[in-house]
């Protein structure tokens, strides 16, 4: 695998190409997309974006832990944490791209 | 929230341009992101999370119905790891 990382400043750059606005204004719309998801998923709310996967937000209920280093057995709160499901196209396409690659 | 209504509300808040770029703005985002996927990258968003490939040993699996075993090739599959930000921010209520 190449393993390069791809970052906001990537993302941005391809806007960027696409549409016919600044850079900056290219990285404020990413920025607003990044926004809009996390406040709806922050209210709980499961986003879902067809042909590239949902996420949505799972409760999980309290539950004792313990402390790998100690053995000390510590209460984890129940806590709300995020699910990513790809789509079927975007699993595919990624089998596709790492086929082609071999 | 569906991509349409993230669409509407990007649009909404940017009145000054065509509901038309913007469909394509978010699509380019998307795109973008599973393309660097596809090629074996990650995408590391700060505060919001990354995405990277994580790569499925060959198993032999079962059907559940007949109790058949098949072979599972190799695969790759997409993983999510929220960022911190935003798993603070699912939580902030609670705290």
């Amino acid at each position: 695998m190449s393993e390069q990382t791809i970052t906001r400043a990537q993302l941005s750059e391809a806007v960027y190409q696409e549409v016919g606005l600044s850079r900056n204004e290219s990285a404020e719309l990413l920025e607003m997309v990044l926004e809009e998801i996390s406040n709806a998923l922050a209210a709980g709310e499961s986003v879902k974006i067809s042909s590239f996967g949902s996420f949505s937000v799972r409760q999980k209920g309290q539950r004792v832990g313990r402390n790998p280093k100690t053995g000390e057995e510590v209460p984890i709160c129940p806590r709300r944490v995020l699910v990513f499901r790809p789509s079927q196209l975007l699993k595919g396409q990624i089998n596709a791209g790492q086929e082609a690659k071999a | 929230m569906t991509k349409s209504e993230l669409i509407a509300h990007i649009a909404e808040r940017n009145p000054h341009l065509y509901q038309r770029d913007v469909e394509r703005i978010v699509s380019t985002i998307f795109d973008e992101i599973a393309a660097a996927l596809s090629r074996g990258d990650r995408v590391e968003l700060r505060g919001f999370g990354a995405f990277s490939v994580k790569k499925r040993d060959a198993r032999l699996g079962r059907n559940p119905r007949t109790g058949e075993s098949v072979d599972v090739s190799e695969k790759c599959v997409p993983y999510f790891k929220t960022g911190k930000q935003l798993r603070d921010l699912l939580n902030a209520d609670s705290e």
